[in-house]
């Protein structure tokens, strides 16, 4: 199944780095929320996955009973889920401030910081 | 939005999102669940109010400004760290106390960790209502 | 800051403070001096405190006759210059501001001179280069002042950096920093592969520092500084740090052919251009600076040698020209404080009214011009005896000594000579008067000791000469006699010689000047081609910003990406086995379902230009990748991401609707090269993790967390319990950088309408 997986984040990582190199910021952001997912997937997969039951512990036993998912990339993903959101918000507020006040969403026309004279 | 049946249904949508959210967060520990998935649902919630009545009225509803409900979680959250302090252990060891134990039966399990769980909460659902309600009033 | 300085010049404190550093340096004096019993009778002393133990890196000071002269010219030099300075800049607004950097570098030329371990030597070697900048800068309100500076720090630094790679590869040969462990190894760096590197190496640092030719011009440039500072520079500190450190590698690296012949034709060439172009100069502490350049070429010039009378030649002639120059210079200061002018052609006479430092420059002078009964006439007596004993080519060691000395001769008679006592018509009548005592008592002191030397050679040679030369050649070889009638041989002849050629030079001074100045402006300036290399440097920074630094977003992310690439396929070239082979799993419905959904939705984001459908899109990914979350095992992790995803739509309905159009204008673009980019980055993620699952997995920590979850941590989810119980620190992190976006974006949203 590893495998399947790993092809799939090949998949949503290509998507991602092209939306990323797209001069609309917009499209940035797409990429930033497939970029994200496809990390979470590549920390989930490392962790090795069947399709085996939650890694919770039945009443009355002191450990998991049977095969059961690997817990530690689940912690790891999840909280990463969540930070991940933490950044695409952060992102979006930027992109939509630098709207408000540059009156454009193209990355190429956003020279406040590095305007073009200064290069020649 | 101003559907009529979005605007009916969302109460009794958002009052069943937050006790859902509130038992997600309580039977976290040993079932699917926990800080986290809690605080999202209860954000949910007040988004959908927000996304149908407003963000005005989602405010009121929640009383206090979301970035504080955000920073008291992270102080609640921080407290259940220094807590461990008090006992003579480490920053962040587990503090249980079990009531009414008996041999067999654990009883109402209290621990320092239900509170770390309750900050979670509150920092995933006040953070993300600041963005969301910053946002809507921002793009108005 | 400089209010601040002002305040504080006017305050109560601004006398005992001016007081402070001249009573600190001579205390330190004191305390040397109380070793020179010691030190004389061949004895050494060694403090350490480790430093970093791991890297065998201690602060260690070793105290024997070399480190013992130095460190009494630096804090002897320093307390008459520091009190020289206390009336010099009087009433200056920065006056704390210098007499802070001044002691700062006192102190670091003192810890270079006594450590004993390489790296603590290094530290200091560098403090003396930043302190030194800031002195030369002091007067950073002019061009002129910024650019010697800079320029000072730049090639010092540089040699300084050389010099640490050549530290390190000594450190590796000898498998120590302690300069006396080195020492008693033998020859083991002269024996090893890497002595030429090292030898390299080391050099580039010394002779930056002590502007041997052909990086000497930042040394005359570096009198943009106040005068006390170049006194104290040119005489007893950072241009004698190079040579102090060759010669405390001259047991280690010196005796070997390349040692002798670098380090003679280095010294020779040095000495021989400073003095002509000392006598070039028309500004008295211009003139000064060269030949403080001569007698760094003249150290060096001995420190090729390993015979006993060349290595006398360098002891004596270190306190010798330290005692002479620093008078020297602090008499310069003197009339220009006082007339206003440092011009050769518009003094003179000023004897009548200054007659103390008339005489006290006149006693260094005859000094400097090696005249007896002077202590200089005895350096000039062994450096010849030094020059004929020398193992490369006498004749030529002897002809450079010769031509410099002469030359030495002229310019003394120039300095103060003739500004003092040679009447004159001039074009602006000067008002000169006597200098206080602060400023006198520093030139007479000086001088008078290169007197008591001369007549009393014994004291030097006794207390430092000897040691000095035990300590670098080692206690069996017998340093040559100071004595002032050494009877009547070859050195004596060539001294006579010296006098003649230098009245020559001293009487026919105009037309050589004028005829220098000719020559001079058809060959080419070494400070010019220093501003080329700048110029070229700051170019190419332009235009390597210009190559990678255009400012698109765009390009930054695909030098990113692209260095991503190249790295990650790069390793996997070098360093990895060969490739697993592939086993296409058996797939069920659920999982087709799965692909079709997260394929399809990562396409139609690709692809569109309606932003509704873009979100759509992104919406479907989340939904697939939730759905995987949940078939293979990971409740939690599902739930959260299902919640994440329609947050993640809801606020981009919210904020994206009220953006423009994805495609404005109404064409998509098509990029090819980011398509290629873009694809070569997927197969490559999709290689490795094939590749890292390929392998066997560590599963430590999952088995601890499995079984100690309930009886310990009383949580039956695992995945809750590692959240918030095993890992609690982590995730406190964590929710602490959620909230911390939040409010950076509440105040972006938020700060714009104030």
């Amino acid at each position: 199944m590893e495998v399947m997986l790993s092809v799939l984040v090949g998949v949503l990582v290509a998507a991602a780095v092209y939306l990323m190199l797209a001069r609309n910021v917009l499209r940035f952001l797409f990429g930033l929320i497939l970029i994200s997912n496809a990390a979470n997937l590549t920390i989930f997969t490392s962790g090795r996955v069947t399709e085996a039951a939650p890694p919770l512990i039945p009443e009355g036993a002191e450990a998991p009973v049977g095969l059961v998912a690997n817990a530690l990339p689940q912690a790891l993903v999840l909280t990463a889920i969540v930070i991940g959101f933490g950044l695409f918000a952060f992102a979006l507020v930027l992109a939509f401030r630098a709207y408000d006040a540059l009156g454009t969403l193209d990355s190429d026309e956003m020279r406040v910081a590095e305007p073009v004279e200064d290069t020649k | 939005m101003n559907s009529i049946i979005l605007l009916a249904g969302t109460r009794l949508l958002v009052a069943l999102l937050l006790v859902f959210s509130v038992f997600m967060l309580l039977r976290g520990h040993n079932t699917p669940g926990g800080g986290f998935i809690g605080g999202l649902i209860g954000a949910t919630g007040f988004v959908v109010y927000a996304i149908a009545c407003g963000t005005e009225q989602a405010r009121q509803a929640l009383r206090v400004p979301p970035e504080n409900v955000a920073m008291v979680g992270l102080g609640i959250g921080l407290f259940a760290g220094v807590m461990a302090a008090f006992f003579g252990d480490a920053f962040f060891v587990g503090q249980w106390l079990f009531i009414g134990a008996t041999e067999t039966e654990k009883g109402l399990p209290l621990s320092s960790v239900l509170v770390f769980d309750i900050g979670v909460y509150l920092v995933v659902l006040g953070s993300i209502l600041t963005l969301t309600f910053a946002l809507e009033e921002g793009a108005d | 800051m400089a209010g601040h300085s002002e305040v504080a010049d006017k305050g109560p404190w601004a006398r005992p403070a001016g007081l402070l550093p001249p009573v600190l340096a001579a205390a330190l004096f004191v305390l040397f001096l109380g070793m020179v019993p010691e030190i004389a009778d061949e004895q050494v002393l060694r403090w350490a405190w480790d430093w970093v133990p791991s890297l065998g890196i201690a602060i260690t000071f070793l105290v024997d006759g070399l480190s013992l002269t130095f460190a009494l010219l630096i804090t002897g030099i320093g307390s008459l210059v520091f009190l020289y300075s206390s009336k010099y800049l009087q009433g200056h607004p920065h006056f704390a501001r210098f007499m802070l950097f001044i002691v700062m570098f006192m102190l670091s030329m003192l810890g270079l001179v006594l450590a004993d371990n390489l790296l603590t030597l290094f530290v200091f070697w560098e403090l003396t280069t930043i302190t030194s900048y800031l002195l030369i800068g002091f007067d950073h309100s002019t061009a002129k002042g910024r650019r010697s500076a800079l320029q000072a720090l730049l090639l010092t630094g540089t040699g300084g950096l050389a010099l640490l790679a050549g530290f390190i590869l000594i450190g590796n040969v000898a498998g120590t920093f302690e300069l006396s462990e080195i020492r008693a190894q033998g020859g083991v760096l002269i024996e090893s592969a890497l002595y030429l590197p090292i030898l390299i190496l080391v050099l580039a640092g010394t002779f930056t520092k002590s502007a041997q030719f052909p990086l000497h011009f930042w040394l005359p440039n570096a009198m943009a500084a106040p005068t006390p500072v170049s006194a104290y520079l040119h005489s007893a500190t950072m241009v004698k740090a190079g040579v102090y450190l060759m010669a405390r590698m001259h047991p280690n690296l010196g005796g070997t052919d390349v040692w002798l012949w670098v380090l003679t034709i280095a010294g020779a060439v040095t000495a021989v251009f400073a003095s002509i172009m000392a006598l070039k100069q028309t500004d008295l502490k211009q003139s000064l600076a060269y030949t403080t350049l001569m007698a760094l070429g003249t150290l060096t010039l001995f420190l090729a040698a390993d015979v006993g009378y060349a290595i006398t030649a360098v002891m004596t002639f270190l306190v010798v020209h330290s005692l002479y120059k620093a008078a020297l210079f602090l008499v310069v200061g003197i009339i220009d404080h006082s007339t206003g002018t440092r011009h050769v052609n518009e003094l003179g006479g000023l004897a009548r009214a200054m007659p103390i430092t008339a005489v006290a420059a006149g006693v260094a002078a005859l000094s400097m011009a090696g005249l007896p009964p002077f202590i200089g006439f005895i350096g000039k007596e062994i450096k010849y005896a030094g020059a004929l004993a020398v193992g490369s080519e006498p004749a030529f060691v002897a002809a450079a000594v010769l031509v410099s000395n002469a030359l030495m001769l002229a310019v003394a008679g120039i300095v103060s000579f003739s500004p003092f006592w040679r009447r004159k018509h001039l074009a602006e009548p000067l008002n000169p008067h006597e200098a206080p005592w602060q400023m006198l008592a520093g030139p007479i002191i000086l001088a008078a000791l290169g007197a008591l030397f001369g007549i009393y050679p014994e004291l030097l040679a006794r207390s430092l000469v000897n040691p000095g030369v035990a300590a670098i050649l080692g206690p069996d070889v017998t340093p040559a006699a100071l004595k002032l009638w050494a009877g009547f041989n070859l050195p004596l002849v060539l001294s006579l010689v010296t006098f003649a050629l230098g009245w020559l030079f001293y009487y026919y001074r105009r037309g050589l000047r004028t005829w220098l100045i000719g020559l001079g402006e058809r060959l080419p300036v070494f400070d010019n081609g220093w501003d080329n290399v700048l110029d070229g440097l700051k170019a190419l920074a332009a235009w390597q910003t210009r190559l990678v630094q255009g400012g698109l977003l765009r390009r930054y992310l695909f030098i990113t990406f692209a260095t991503f690439l190249v790295a990650v396929a790069g390793t996997i070239w070098l360093k990895a086995g060969p490739m697993p082979a592939l086993e296409w799993p058996v797939l069920q419905v659920q999982h087709w379902v799965v692909i079709a959904i997260v394929v399809a939705g990562a396409l139609l984001t690709l692809t569109t230009s309606s932003r509704i459908a873009a979100i759509a899109g992104l919406g479907a990914v989340g939904i697939g990748v939730a759905l995987i979350f949940i078939i293979f095992g990971a409740p939690d992790v599902a739930i959260t991401q299902l919640l994440v995803e329609t947050l993640v739509v809801v606020l981009f309905a919210v904020a994206a609707l009220k953006l423009p159009q994805l495609d404005p204008d109404g064409t998509k673009r098509h990029r090819p090269l980011d398509a290629a980019l873009a694809v070569s980055i997927g197969i490559g993620v999709t290689v490795v993790m094939l590749m890292v699952t390929d392998g066997p997995i560590d599963r430590r920590l999952t088995d601890y967390f499995e079984v100690t979850s309930w009886p310990e941590a009383f949580g039956r989810n695992i995945v809750n319990v590692i959240l918030v119980d095993f890992r609690a620190l982590d995730t406190f992190g964590e929710i602490a950088v959620v909230a911390i976006a939040a409010l950076s974006a509440f105040a972006l949203l938020k700060g714009r309408k104030a």
